[in-house]
């Protein structure tokens, strides 16, 4: 994986000195709250409900034992002993104070990490494919690409006060699993001809008006990825709606322009930058690409695994569902589930970090993976090894098997934390994990995804949930609307919105009764929900949701 | 007619902590049951723009309605979060209740 170089470290400390001194003049009474909050902002630092808030970036979601270790560090030192990862490959820190912050900055560095543009009308952090570098879907590994555009977006002159915030994700695989067209753009690796390019996919977003992407070039080539970007962006920048928050990010300005005006300006704006390019920008990924070589795989005996997949159904029910095919024979890709029934889905302990870091160090070629699904990813683990790990997550409390299934729910902080939400998603989580996980349904149930917003921010991607669910104020009354059919994968589309929203107490049964409406309605077991809907529509699934509507109608 | 005033505390984040703070006299105080409670709505304009005015203790100064029938309780639940914590730890606020 990627290591900073002298000119990387030595920005990142004069950035960190910089803040250290806006902090302390910020205390002395030298900068007042407005001066200060876009300064701490650039640097991550939220003001939330009850806290302080450190967003902490884990570049396309990847991180080595020793990030896992000192990330552990940091939230035993300074916060209180667990983290928050979140739907954007992030890490937050609930409760530092102000004071601290400067040194958890430092810390962060030793291990080549960082907050800078977390938050902010800039280029976040870019995301990528979790199973990047090991999917046996995958054309290219997207992150030395991804770590290109880090590079290219960090500090970047022109675009740190952006109309508003600006999403890129980077996908190289067949199998979307990035949400690329709910990005301000989504990159996918192509091949055309014998040659890898990318497909650019521009305008897509969720929040209080979800877009899908549209294409704005389906193949450029990899040499004109980032003069297209700088164009795109740059035309985004001036054309961009400053006048209206609601209307500022780039989906609008698609909207509102045609995709066909939108091409036209960024190739005017592509021609005449084009030249800066001079090629250096290849020059630095080939250097990134060395840093992003496969591990040294080794062959060995498949007995441990299937000994213990046959004989051991605890096992066996982890292995079905939190395993993912390899590029590499013999290998799998484990997903760790933060999802434990009753849990806060992202959520793990500093214990819980050392004993992944541990793992990863000692099966996991010291590799680790954050999905923007909330769980920890080891990309690459021989099968022999899978008995012996399976064994220290079940004692880290860590084995849950229930990958993709629906206790493995994306659910942002919610009005547990944040500032702008209208109502609480971590309580709903919980309770319709545990509530299934009661009624051992959820094997039965099969692939189904529950993602829960607080807000219409939509960091819980409800929209793109096969049951999405939207937390409201109604008249001071917390209030929660359902969402049916959405999908964030390749045939990407925004669920539609089921009917009157329930109260905190009608949400979990009413998502039951939508599950067994579900049962009834699919043809046999091989049928998704999200198939079953698509066959149907939302009719039979309404019809579930409100007896009483069809008792009234009767 | 004009809504009549709802009785209120001046609340606020510390700089330092960022944990949730209410005005007393002139004292910031960490637990709502302590806060004043400003029923005159002159009187509780004045005194929030008073608290705006020390931006190198706290953050974000606003007036909160309040409930008096019992104690002091606030009257919507985001405020109710912010006097106790998060639903899903025991932290913030409640750890010291």
């Amino acid at each position: 994986m990627y290591a900073y170089t002298d000119f990387d470290d030595k920005f990142l400390a004069e950035r960190n000195a910089q803040f250290r001194a806006q902090v302390e003049r910020r205390i002395d009474g030298s900068l007042t709250e407005d001066e200060f909050k876009p300064l701490r902002l650039m640097n991550g630092l939220y003001l939330q409900l009850h806290a302080y808030m450190l967003r902490v970036a884990i570049p396309y979601g990847t991180l080595n034992s020793g990030q896992m270790s000192q990330l552990a560090m940091i939230a035993d030192k300074w916060d209180k002993g667990y983290g928050h990862f979140t739907t954007r490959q992030n890490i937050q820190y609930n409760w530092p104070e102000l004071r601290d912050v400067p040194d958890m900055l430092d810390a962060l560095a030793e291990v080549n990490m960082h907050a800078i543009q977390t938050s902010g009308n800039t280029i976040r952090n870019v995301t990528a494919d979790h199973f990047a570098g090991a999917a046996a879907d995958e054309i290219a590994d997207p992150r030395p690409v991804a770590e290109l555009i880090r590079q290219w977006s960090t500090d970047h002159p022109e675009f740190q006060f952006l109309p508003r915030k600006f999403k890129v994700a980077v996908s190289g695989a067949t199998h979307d699993r990035a949400v690329l067209k709910a990005h301000d753009i989504g990159l996918q690796i192509v091949e055309r001809d014998g040659v890898q390019g990318f497909e650019v996919i521009v305008g897509g977003g969720l929040g209080r008006t979800p877009m899908i992407g549209k294409v704005l070039y389906d193949f450029i080539s990899a040499e004109d990825l980032l003069p297209t970007l700088e164009a795109i962006v740059s035309v985004y920048n001036l054309l961009g709606r400053r006048d209206n928050k609601y209307k500022a990010r780039i989906k609008i300005t698609v909207h509102e322009n045609g995709i066909e005006d939108i091409r036209a300006r960024v190739d005017a704006r592509y021609a005449l930058i084009r030249p800066q390019f001079t090629g250096v920008d290849q020059q630095m990924l080939s250097r990134i690409e060395a840093d992003f070589g496969k591990p040294d795989f080794v062959t060995k005996s498949l007995a441990p695994y299937e000994a213990a997949y046959t004989n051991d159904p605890v096992f066996r029910a982890w292995a079905d569902t939190n395993l993912t095919d390899h590029a590499q024979a013999g290998y799998a890709i484990v997903s760790i589930s933060l999802k434990a029934h009753g849990a806060t889905p992202g959520d793990a302990t500093s214990d819980q970090m050392r004993v992944m870091a541990r793992i990863a160090k000692e099966f996991g070629h010291d590799e680790l993976r954050i999905s923007h699904e909330q769980n920890v990813i080891l990309p690459h683990v021989h099968r022999a090894d899978l008995p012996a790990l399976h064994k220290l997550l079940k004692e880290a409390g860590l084995g849950t098997a229930n990958i993709g299934l629906i206790s493995d729910i994306i659910a942002c902080p919610g009005m547990d934390y944040c500032a702008l939400a209208t109502a609480r998603s971590i309580p709903i989580a919980q309770e319709i994990a545990t509530r299934f996980d009661d009624l051992k349904l959820e094997h039965d149930v099969g692939p189904l995804k529950i993602k829960i917003s607080g807000c219409i921010n939509a960091c819980g991607h409800h929209h793109v949930g096969h049951i999405g669910i939207l937390g409201l104020d109604r008249a001071g009354v917390e209030n929660y609307q359902i969402t049916l059919g959405g999908d964030g994968t390749n045939d990407a589309a925004i669920g539609e919105r089921a009917g009157p929203g329930f109260s905190a107490e009608e949400i979990i049964p009413a998502i039951e009764r939508l599950v067994m409406g579900y049962l009834d309605l699919r043809t046999d077991r091989s049928e998704t929900f999200l198939e079953t809907y698509r066959r149907l529509g939302l009719a039979p699934f309404k019809a579930a949701l409100y007896p009483e509507a069809k008792a009234d109608a009767a | 007619m004009p809504k009549s005033f709802q009785p209120s505390v001046i609340t606020a984040n510390a700089l330092l902590e960022g944990d949730v703070v209410y005005l007393n006299g002139t004292d910031w105080v960490r637990d709502l049951s302590q806060a004043e409670v400003l029923s005159d709505e002159a009187d509780a304009q004045l005194r929030l723009i008073e608290a705006s005015a020390r931006s190198s203790e706290v953050v974000g100064v606003y007036l909160s309605p309040v409930d008096t029938s019992s104690g002091i309780a606030p009257t919507h639940f985001r405020e109710a979060f912010r006097a106790t914590g998060p639903s899903n730890y025991s932290h913030g606020k409640q750890e010291r209740i």
